[in-house]
């Protein structure tokens, strides 16, 4: 509990400006809505008529005319990348910063087994994402009110509970990389963030390229099928959770017996 | 129960030597230096001590506990001070101390006042305004304040002015005679022969000698200086050779017999053979095998 709070603490700067950003950007995505609304029909048409490209960001199977399909759109590109951002960075930092840093050589000469300094760091990467997406979720439903819209209760807490787990996966494949590096990382975080990213986008592209979808949590988190659908896809969601359990279980095999030079 | 016992510790990274067939024991009660030159393998042993690094073969032991086994438990009794002292920046020192205190679920908060006055460390600056050798403070206060039975320290006064070095040795020894145990790696060999009883020497990566200063320091290595001397002296044993106009001086290690057989060969107006200092005697330890044949 103690690395765990200590982590807090120190990333708490980070997290608040990653929180304020996301859910401002979020914010006033929503808070334009009613300005936008009676040019989102043309929108919607213009989009319809862009072939791969509508079907890439799933633009073709929502009704962008109407407030949730755009809501699912504007979510998947502010909380979707960002939040990947986040946790991708979070994830990479937390125990690869410790040997950039060199404060590792603090950290474990204290009576703290190493499992226990990785099971801590872990949780603090999770709590830091709910951090971000609760700040977020909560603006975003203050924003929804305030336009006027009903909150559709499942489609909303459909399409954060997707993010949440989408940045959970990122978190936990990034932390599995950290525990390799004896540098910093950054780069590295950010690169499998965008990579998903893009790795989604090609698999929208062609029925060829669908399989990709197993490889990229940007998949069970594609807000325009929830809305549409009012549902998860459980296959994407069960390779997500694999690869998750992959990034935590290389965290743990390998933090445990690294030497830290 | 010794404090500290290495069997055969050997630790490659890779293809690279760090340390061969290391065996060190290190007595309960004991103020030990260990010397060598930079890449000898102190580092390494240091780190192999605290589970840092894993030997490749070999065994150690602290305070009765192996090294891998008991990881955690030994941490819990032994302050560690590493050569470079890296802190969280956005810190404060007290934030630093309490951590520390913390992840020992102990509370030292009044060790750790007195040790910051007698060092004079601000507590509430921050990490990252910090000179080097206020950084070291901190990190001395750390391997302190919990009262371990163990100290291990790596260059721990690199960066400290010498009041602030006086200081911190005057607190060791004040923790030697209540009955911690002393190991410390030094570049400052004088340091060494001051404070500490006993003495292990490395070099690439091998223990080359280990007794009580005392013992080291009356070994079989005399200087002797030639004046008028009409050539050099070649024969085995040899090193640290250096002359001028007038003399010409050197240090020798090896039986008496053959120092005046090798005499012999030379024709020279004046002698003396004398006991090197201390610190000389290190800095033979520390040549190169070929730079002393």
């Amino acid at each position: 509990m103690t690395v765990f709070l200590f982590e807090l603490r120190q990333n708490k700067l980070l997290l608040i400006i990653w929180s304020v950003v996301i859910a401002f950007m979020l914010g006033i995505a929503i808070i334009i809505y009613p300005e936008m609304a009676p040019q989102m029909n043309e929108i919607g048409d213009m989009f319809a008529d862009m072939g791969s490209f509508t079907a890439a960001f799933g633009m073709d199977q929502i009704n962008f005319g109407e407030f949730w399909g755009y809501f699912a759109v504007e979510c998947g590109n502010v909380l979707g990348l960002g939040g990947a951002l986040f946790a991708a960075m979070t994830g990479i930092a937390a125990l690869s910063k410790e040997q950039k840093d060199k404060t590792a050589e603090f950290l474990l000469t204290h009576p703290v087994s190493r499992s226990r300094v990785t099971a801590n760091k872990l949780a603090a990467v999770a709590a830091q994402i709910i951090a971000v997406n609760v700040a977020v979720m909560v603006v975003a439903a203050l924003s929804v009110t305030v336009i006027g819209e009903s909150i559709r209760l499942r489609e909303f807490s459909l399409l954060f509970l997707a993010y949440l787990l989408m940045q959970i996966e990122i978190g936990c494949i990034t932390f599995g990389i950290s525990a390799f590096l004896s540098g910093g990382g950054m780069g590295v975080g950010i690169g499998i963030a965008i990579g998903f990213y893009f790795v989604n986008i090609l698999s929208n592209l062609t029925s060829e390229l669908e399989v990709l979808k197993y490889l990229t949590p940007f998949a069970y988190a594609d807000g325009a099928y929830i809305v549409s659908n009012v549902s998860l896809q459980p296959e994407y969601l069960v390779s997500g959770a694999l690869f998750a359990a992959a990034g935590i279980i290389a965290a743990f095999a390998k933090y445990t017996k690294k030497d830290i030079l | 129960m010794n404090a500290i016992e290495t069997k055969n510790l050997t630790k490659y990274y890779g293809k690279s030597r760090g340390i061969t067939d290391v065996s060190i024991t290190v007595g309960q009660g004991d103020f030990v230096g260990f010397v060598g030159p930079n890449g000898s393998g102190k580092s390494t042993t240091l780190r192999t001590l605290l589970g840092l690094i894993s030997p490749s073969s070999g065994s150690a032991s602290v305070l009765g506990m192996d090294v891998l086994a008991s990881r955690t438990e030994i941490l819990g009794r032994v302050g560690y001070l590493p050569a470079e002292t890296a802190f969280y920046n956005g810190a404060r020192v007290r934030d630093v101390l309490e951590y520390s205190a913390r992840l020992r679920k102990i509370d030292c908060t009044a060790a750790a006042k007195n040790l910051c006055e007698r060092l004079q460390l601000d507590m509430n600056r921050k990490i990252g305004e910090l000179s080097l050798g206020n950084r070291k403070k901190v990190g001395i206060v750390c391997a302190m304040q919990h009262s371990p039975e163990l100290y291990i320290l790596d260059e721990p006064t690199s960066g400290l002015d010498p009041l602030m070095q006086q200081e911190f040795f005057a607190l060791l020894q004040e923790k030697n005679q209540q009955g911690a145990t002393v190991f410390l790696s030094s570049h400052i060999l004088s340091e060494v022969s001051r404070y500490c009883s006993r003495a292990v020497v490395i070099r690439e990566g091998r223990v080359i000698a280990a007794d009580t200063v005392d013992a080291l320091g009356s070994s079989d290595v005399k200087r002797v200086t030639l004046k008028g001397a009409d050539g050099m002296p070649r024969f085995d044993g040899i090193s640290a050779l250096t002359c001028d106009e007038q003399s010409l001086s050197f240090l020798y290690r090896g039986d008496s017999k053959s120092l005046i057989a090798g005499l012999s060969q030379l024709s020279f107006g004046d002698i003396t053979i004398t006991d090197p200092p201390l610190d000389e005697v290190f800095m033979h330890y520390y040549a190169e095998e070929g730079e002393s044949k």
